[in-house]
């Protein structure tokens, strides 16, 4: 019945209920930033990085993150590595079937701009921003764990600033 | 049976919250589906079929078998553990629990349960 989406916008109107909704928007945009779990959707050479910044070495479970390997219960897909044309429709999917509110993050210059393929290659797709909204692009060949971990903070950052009325 | 009552209070309690749980959050969380969320996880591929399939029923059997050797390892473990202070006696008990269980295994391969058929 989504009570969550209805009732803050009601209880604003009234004086003084501002202080309803930004406790209510503080809880649930904190808590959501710190556990972002992201869905396994590693295509390629980006995944190792991925991997790496999952294990131990750079601990990604600091930020709260999690993988899953379910889209549902995901709120993050970390697109790491190459999205060929075959592969977009199903990344489209993967996110139509995780639940709002939903983020991505393009992991490497494949998914950011077609990377190495730019020029050459009719089979890539030049940029995943043309299958799916993205929040935060992360450049590299492939990109350092710590960059992965500066992309994941940025998103937090994001995340922080969103209301509940602006899920989608 | 006053004692009982307890037990029964917790039950009630129990149940009770886990239906508040449901109920609530139902109440509050959005709800947005749409055709290509509801349908089937399968990788993001197209789902082929239905995902209510038949199990074979032999299966049944294998799983009975497992269950008695589950319980077993179940036993073992605190045992194992706690090894250093029973001393022998322990040890004997221990060989004979397996060894009644091992006899089970042995009549259910003597009946033929472990062959595929």
């Amino acid at each position: 019945m989504g009570l969550i989406k209805k009732v803050p916008a009601y209880i604003e109107k009234f004086p003084g209920g501002g202080i309803v909704t930004t406790s209510l928007n503080y809880v649930f945009s904190q808590s959501q930033a710190s556990s972002l779990w992201y869905l396994l959707f590693g295509t390629a050479c980006c995944a190792i990085e991925l991997m790496a910044a999952g294990a131990s070495r750079y601990d990604f479970d600091r930020l709260g993150m999690i993988f899953r390997a379910s889209p549902r219960q995901a709120d993050l897909i970390i697109a790491a590595g190459t999205i060929t044309k075959k592969m977009a429709p199903r990344l489209r999917l993967l996110y139509d079937q995780m639940a709002q509110p939903r983020y991505v993050i393009a992991m490497g210059g494949c998914t950011v701009k077609g990377g190495p393929f730019y020029y050459d290659s009719y089979a890539v797709e030049k940029g995943i921003d043309h299958i799916v909204p993205v929040d935060v692009y992360i450049p590299g060949c492939p990109p350092r764990p710590e960059s992965l971990y500066e992309g994941c903070l940025k998103l937090q950052q994001k995340v922080k600033g969103l209301k509940i009325q602006d899920w989608s | 049976m006053a004692e009982y009552l307890a037990v029964l209070i917790f039950m009630a309690v129990g149940i009770g919250l886990i239906l508040f749980t449901f109920f609530f959050a139902r109440l509050i969380r959005p709800h947005n589906p749409y055709p290509a969320k509801v349908q089937n996880y399968e990788c993001a591929e197209k789902p082929v079929g239905d995902s209510w399939i038949r199990f074979n029923n032999r299966f049944y059997i294998f799983a009975l078998m497992f269950v008695v050797f589950d319980v077993e390892a179940i036993f073992l473990f605190p045992w194992a553990v706690a090894f250093g202070q029973l001393g022998l006696f322990a040890l004997v008990e221990m060989i004979i629990f397996i060894l009644i269980l091992l006899f089970g295994l042995y009549y259910a391969w003597k009946k033929g349960v472990l062959k595929w058929v």
